[in-house]
């Protein structure tokens, strides 16, 4: 229930921010800083959201090591995007990299 | 020249945007999959793809739901993350403005970052289009269904493989996000601003609420907009000298 309500809400606030300046039309104007500011947004959100599920996979403390396998396949993600700018191909050798290193590891 | 009456640019408008929706196939696929890891049930991730319709938030909604993160932090993240759309609108809006309401309320609600791609070239190359808005509403509509339909066999996918939670699904969504930021890192502005976003959102992980990713994202952002800045004063200085 509750998470229908977290939907549901999510859905409103989505579709008023999409369609809010189709409706308004001039009457909302954006300064040069909040453009800056909003061209930020997309990357240091989704950058903050995985950083701790790389760093500390279980929510425990801190992972830095070979036994990570969230923390291998990240970086060789990371490699083969900054190499490639292919999405696709980053992320299945980002998935390649993390199920092969638990299957090694055992 | 003749004009394109509306179902030949409704029909363009699908078939232009024809690459994008291979590109978010996956991402539907991903997202209906990951549902499985979270305490919704698949009709609630059927029903987010259905009503929300916003890639990126739907997945940190999933992200943020899988770790237990209270109603008002998801709906502050919806927000944030879908603030771009305001920018866009902003770009479309002279080819929307003269359109009914109901028109306005629809196109807005099928505005997504591949659909603002085709439709913003389209507007470039046919300034005058009077049936512009059926070319929208195509372009918008195939991305609508792609997405229905790949969320579904996401959904019936992490359905029959139920231990894929236990193989650490959650990475898929780790490697979706690589793949959209890493490109963005080229300029130096965006490089630091990631990097003290992802800094500060570990070091501030076991706040409640996941508030912590709240304020690593605005010190991010804060720190972009001021290296902005300092290069673009910077770069000013120069070409006065």
């Amino acid at each position: 229930m509750s998470a229908t309500v977290t939907i549901l809400g999510m859905a409103v606030i989505t579709v008023f921010i999409k369609a809010i300046i189709f409706i308004l039309g001039d009457r909302v104007v954006f300064s040069p800083m909040i453009r800056q500011a909003l061209s930020f947004v997309p990357v240091t959100v989704l950058t903050a959201i995985i950083v701790p599920m790389v760093l500390a996979p279980q929510g425990q403390g801190l992972e830095l090591n070979w036994h990570n396998p969230q923390l291998v396949a990240a970086i060789a993600a990371v490699i083969v995007c900054a190499a490639t700018r292919q999405q696709l191909l980053t992320i299945m050798a980002g998935l390649a990299v993390f199920f092969g290193w638990q299957f090694w590891l055992g | 020249m003749s004009q394109p009456s509306s179902r030949a640019s409704l029909l363009a408008g699908a078939r232009d945007t024809v690459p994008m929706l291979v590109g978010a196939a996956p991402f539907g696929m991903i997202f209906g999959a990951l549902v499985g890891t979270t305490q919704l049930a698949p009709w609630q991730g059927q029903m987010m793809s259905l009503s929300v319709f916003a890639g990126s938030s739907q997945f940190i909604a999933i992200g943020l739901l899988a770790g237990q993160a209270g109603l008002g932090v998801i709906w502050l993240a919806t927000l944030i993350v879908n603030l771009r759309h305001m920018l866009y609108a902003a770009s479309l809006l002279p080819h929307v403005r003269h359109l009914p309401p109901r028109w306005r309320w629809l196109l807005g609600f099928l505005l997504t970052d591949e659909t603002f791609a085709v439709v913003d070239s389209y507007y470039r190359q046919h300034p005058h289009a009077p049936q512009g808005h059926w070319y929208f509403l195509g372009s918008g509509l195939a991305m609508y269904l792609n997405w229905q339909c790949w969320t579904l066999v996401g959904l019936v996918f992490g359905a029959a493989f139920p231990q894929l939670q236990t193989l650490g699904l959650d990475f898929a969504m780790v490697v979706t996000f690589i793949a959209i930021v890493v490109p963005q890192l080229t300029r130096l502005p965006n490089f630091a601003a990631a990097v003290a976003a992802g800094s500060f959102a570990y070091l501030l992980k076991d706040w409640p609420y996941k508030l912590g990713l709240l304020i690593a994202i605005s010190i991010g952002v804060g720190l972009g907009v001021l290296l902005t800045r300092l290069h673009n004063r910077a770069k000013t200085k120069r070409g006065l000298a």
